[in-house]
């Protein structure tokens, strides 16, 4: 395991610009996710760390040493893929063995099998090892997938939304599998993904990229609770941040140009009145849907509240983030 | 998954079906049943008329293809010793007696080393080349891809003259290397297009998983890309061998001895004592063989699909 460095990476596709100077230090042993939707930079972020892409300009450190020259192999990273890319004419255990038996770790046949049947027995595919690949459903191939990367002990672990094909319950078991993982080893995992439970769950550091920028790079409730933009507090938190104009509950800041609202920052019961739109109940969370001033506002109350479509609920910001005409905070 | 409903097709509907596709093979088939009937009649049934469907198979042909002849000479009729097998039984009966084995076996023999040896040589490289051209970033690609194109927009028999000028200076005239290059050299061009297309339909994840595994790009091709590539490199391997195997104009050309092919060795069989069409027939039935054997071995992976979807798309 080790710390990864990545100084001023910049990589251009065409006219493109995936990554623009991102400098991020991902320390040894954490758990960083990076959060950004789909064309952010993300999966290139990973490419670059792992040389299937070179940067343009910058440079990546793993362990303290310069990569930039190295092949992919050199690296010594895993890699789970988001397509995933078992070898199809290999069965799930020669899948399985294929990056032990690489040259680059020559791993003795004993060894080989302790580790196939651990990483097998914690991704429950302990039965199928003897089929050929392509024999499995969608979940069985990405976690083929993940444990093909779980049987090395490489310097990062670099994961390309590796649950988002899996079913809720295998989803929410491999989470707790990948962190203890990375809390019980020590493991180095670089992770990406669009599921926010997945970020607030797992990661020691959470990275927000937008349009191959790195915006904030800290700990998730950091980013939670002291977002640096609109776009940065609209990352985390279900329900999504409201964000309404600075002025709606009176006073701002001045140059302030909007106001966001998460729903713990909305004190229910007293200042102006609002009116109940929509009431959903999730178990366990109800969201209310309000009317206000031409705005709706979506928050949280009572699991068990007795309002109704068309009640009026009294509302008052409580600390709110307020954000300039560019979405930056000011603070 | 996308969902067709399809009925299955009536007990009539399949028999005008089978009928259609049963007469349509006995027409393609005709000329290579008749050829194989041939090779087992005598030279005196082969050209009778109206054409015998029935007749009493004799083995005749093949001892005359595999052997050189010459008539008794009359003082030496009842000298001789008794027939030692039942070939110089047959070859008695004609009133004739073996002098010597014939060329064709050292033909047949020439045809497949430098028709397994092109096969060979134009699926190695043209892999080598397709996968270069799938992967790299190759200056001037598509040219290059045309131009290796155009070498077959002519026939290649319309540059004769040239190669065997080329040949002569070269001392490649009547060799096996000189045929092997030469088949190559026809052959690469579709090698490198049909493989091109096979490697183009692999995902790239396999080779980049198996680089981030530790392998280097040479072993992620050989350990990943050939395994998966093996149904494209077996059906163009038998196009090649097919062209190769049945090449006849360049043969006729530049070789004569050491290197002559089967394909025109068969029509100088015809010439010893009168028109041996079995002989013809019999060399013409056993050149089929191994590119028919060929083909059936490696049937399996004409029609075994390529990947079975272990890439999401």
């Amino acid at each position: 395991m080790a710390e990864v460095v990545l100084d001023r990476i910049r990589k251009t596709f065409g006219s493109t610009v995936a990554l623009d100077d991102v400098s991020m230090t991902i320390p040894d042993g954490s758990f960083v996710v990076l959060l950004g939707p789909t064309g952010a930079g993300k999966t290139t972020t990973l490419r670059v760390i792992s040389g299937l892409e070179r940067a343009d300009a910058g440079d990546v450190y793993i362990g303290g040493r310069l990569m930039n020259e190295l092949t992919p192999a050199e690296r010594n990273v895993a890699m789970v893929f988001q397509q995933y890319s078992l070898y199809p004419h290999l069965t799930v255990r020669q899948n399985l063995e294929f990056p032990l038996k690489s040259p680059l770790l020559r791993t003795p046949r004993e060894e080989i099998d302790r580790k196939v049947e651990a990483v097998a027995k914690v991704l429950q595919i302990s039965h199928k090892l003897d089929n050929k690949a392509t024999a499995l459903s969608g979940g069985e191939m990405q976690r083929v997938s993940i444990g093909r990367a779980l049987v090395r002990s490489p310097a990062i672990y670099l994961m390309d939304e590796p649950l988002s094909s899996l079913d809720a319950k295998l989803r929410a078991d491999l989470r707790v599998e990948l962190k203890s993982i990375q809390a019980d080893f020590g493991a180095t995992l670089l992770y990406v993904t669009h599921d926010q439970i997945e970020a607030m769950t797992m990661a020691t550091h959470v990275g927000v990229l937008d349009h191959g920028r790195l915006v904030q790079f800290s700990s998730p409730r950091e980013i939670y609770e002291d977002p640096v933009s609109i776009y940065a507090a609209s990352r985390l938190g279900q329900p999504r941040i409201n964000i309404l104009p600075a002025d709606i509950f009176g006073s701002a800041p001045p140059n302030a140009r909007s106001m966001g609202l998460r729903p713990e920052q909305i004190t229910q019961g007293s200042g102006e009145e609002s009116t109940v739109i929509r009431v959903e109940h999730l178990g366990d969370q109800t969201r209310l849907h309000l009317a206000f001033r031409n705005h709706t506002i979506i928050t949280v109350t009572n699991t068990h509240t007795e309002l109704s479509a068309g009640s009026t609920v009294r509302i008052e910001p409580h600390n709110p983030f307020f954000f300039d005409a560019d979405g930056q905070r000011i603070r | 998954m996308s969902s067709y409903s399809v009925t299955e097709p009536s007990a009539g509907q399949k028999w005008v079906a089978g009928a259609l596709v049963a007469t349509y093979a006995l027409i393609t088939l005709l000329p290579l049943i008749w050829i194989f009937a041939t090779s087992f009649k005598t030279p005196y049934d082969a050209i009778a008329y109206p054409p015998k469907v029935i007749f009493d198979p004799t083995v005749e042909g093949y001892v005359n293809l595999f052997t050189t002849r010459t008539r008794i000479p009359i003082d030496q009729v009842g000298n001789l010793p008794p027939p030692a097998n039942f070939a110089e039984q047959i070859v008695r009966d004609q009133g004739m007696m073996i002098t010597g084995p014939s060329r064709y076996g050292a033909r047949f023999l020439n045809s497949i080393i430098i028709g397994f040896g092109s096969t060979f040589l134009s699926v190695f490289l043209g892999t080598l080349a397709a996968y270069a051209f799938s992967r790299f970033r190759v200056p001037l690609k598509d040219d290059l891809m045309f131009f290796i194109l155009s070498t077959r927009m002519m026939p290649p028999i319309a540059v004769a003259i040239p190669i065997f000028l080329m040949f002569r200076e070269l001392g490649l005239s009547d060799t096996h290397l000189g045929m092997i290059l030469l088949y190559t050299a026809v052959n690469i061009s579709l090698a490198v297009w049909l493989l091109k297309g096979f490697i183009d339909e692999i995902p790239r994840e396999y080779e980049e998983a198996a680089l981030i595994d530790g392998y280097t790009r040479f072993q992620a091709f050989y350990k990943v890309v050939l395994p998966q590539a093996a149904t494209g490199i077996a059906s163009t391997a038998i196009f090649c061998l097919i062209f190769a195997w049945n090449e006849y104009a360049f043969a006729v050309l530049l070789t004569s001895g050491t290197a002559q092919t089967a394909p025109p060795f068969i029509p100088t069989i015809i010439g010893v004592g009168g028109q041996d069409w079995p002989a013809v027939a019999a060399g013409a039935t056993l050149f089929l063989i191994p590119v028919l054997l060929f083909t059936v071995l490696l049937r399996k992976h004409l029609l075994r699909g390529i990947t079975f979807g272990a890439v999401r798309k």
